[in-house]
């Protein structure tokens, strides 16, 4: 994604994202090149949901998005991983009701 | 951390079955190979309307045109994947197509066959595409994220691919005799150049252990090739067409259709950039790419004054 002078005059690289179905999780499914975002949306739809794969497609330019960094996976998800009491196998219930359930 | 500490580290997580996805550390070689690979694969798809495109204005019924229309956006689309995903290593869209429009990077040779009657139609769905399937059904669990959630998209295509060529040939295989002849015809001169997409044999092929080692195949050329003549020689008896190799014969007790050797000679040429349509298919893509220039910058022009008015409006 950086900007070197061999693609100066290229098309900004867009995140395309789709909602397979109502009430279902956008997904990314791939990007796309293109001028603005409204031509980034029709791009979006003629590569990625020629065949119904979306009822709803977002786009975001590439360069706006910020990820963490795959160093720093452990330091940074850290603090989750000595809280088993966050999970519900951490409590124990009584036999009987667990049977029921 | 060393790199060859890395490196180790880097195994280990293919070994394990791990994804390696963009951000991740991996070695300059595997980041090289792949875009080696993938960029050849890219283009190979866009190259590969020019063959079917031929025939579009040619299609024999309204249907076949609406069909051989959806299957040659199929393949702009799965060239889009792959350059989309390629990208994510680092190298630009435009860097990659301008190496195989003015430098030297390959596609695959099938494309520098001529598609000499609408035969030629069907025998490439069913036997290019069935090809292509075989390859990118195993792709689609190599060990680079980007490249394999391309392969499970483009797979789910390819079949629509393969199905409407192999119905079509099954079709003129029980139809009058000249098309009868068409069809045989047509098998005849695909077939051998569709064994070849698979590359050279594993001991000419120099890339293939590292690629192995590296997950980012998982079968070698000549396990792939096998795979598919098995698959298609059923194929071919269910429709009565015969492939043309005196060869072919099962062997009871590989459970294997053993087959004769392929026209390396004419491989190497054609990879050379010999064939017969290798000069009309880069003067082809060449011309598109240059003729389309002024649409891109007109297009990044229009967007900036755009831009421009609306911020002035507010």
């Amino acid at each position: 994604m950086s900007e070197n002078s061999s693609n100066k005059n290229e098309w900004p690289l867009w995140e395309v994202f789709t909602q397979p179905k109502s009430g279902k999780p956008h997904q990314h499914a791939g990007s796309v090149h293109a001028v603005d975002a409204e031509m980034a949306l029709q791009n979006a739809r003629d590569v990625y949901a020629r065949r119904n794969e979306g009822v709803n497609i977002w786009v975001v330019e590439s360069k706006h998005i910020t990820s963490s960094t795959p160093e720093d996976m452990g330091p940074f998800f850290d603090p989750a991983n000595d809280k088993p009491y966050r999970h519900p196998q951490f409590y124990s219930v009584p036999r009987a009701v667990k049977k029921r359930s | 951390m060393d790199t060859e500490k890395r490196a180790e580290e880097f195994q280990q997580r293919i070994d394990a079955g791990e994804k390696i996805e963009p951000k991740d550390w991996m070695p300059e070689r595997y980041r090289k190979q792949l875009i080696r690979m993938m960029s050849q694969h890219a283009h190979s798809e866009v190259v590969g309307m020019l063959p079917e495109g031929n025939w579009i204005e040619r299609a024999p019924s309204l249907k076949r045109k609406l069909v051989l229309l959806a299957k040659v956006q199929d393949e702009a689309g799965h060239g889009l994947y792959i350059y989309s995903a390629a990208e994510t290593l680092g190298i630009s869209r435009k860097e990659m197509v301008e190496q195989y429009i003015y430098g030297d990077a390959k596609y695959s040779s099938i494309f520098n066959y001529p598609t000499l009657t609408y035969a030629d139609i069907c025998a490439i769905g069913w036997l290019v595409d069935g090809a292509a399937i075989v390859n990118q059904t195993m792709l689609a669990r190599s060990s680079y994220g980007p490249y394999s959630r391309s392969m499970v998209r483009i797979c789910k295509e390819e079949s629509f691919h393969k199905k409407q060529g192999y119905e079509m040939i099954a079709r003129m295989a029980n139809g009058t005799e000249e098309q009868q002849k068409m069809a045989q015809d047509s098998v005849n001169r695909w077939w051998w150049p569709s064994l070849m997409m698979f590359g050279p044999h594993d001991s000419d092929s120099p890339n293939s252990a590292e690629l192995i080692k590296w997950q980012v195949k998982l079968k070698t050329n000549d396990e792939l090739r096998q795979h598919f003549v098995d698959r298609t020689v059923m194929e071919a008896k269910a429709i009565g067409l015969e492939i043309p190799d005196p060869d072919l014969k099962y062997n009871e007790e590989t459970g294997h259709w053993d087959f004769g050797e392929l026209p390396w000679d004419e491989f190497w040429n054609v990879i050379k950039g010999n064939g017969i349509m290798n000069k009309e298919r880069i003067k082809t893509r060449k011309k598109a790419y240059e003729d389309g220039a002024w649409v891109r910058e007109a297009a990044t022009e229009c967007a900036r004054k755009k831009k421009l008015g609306e911020e002035k409006a507010s």
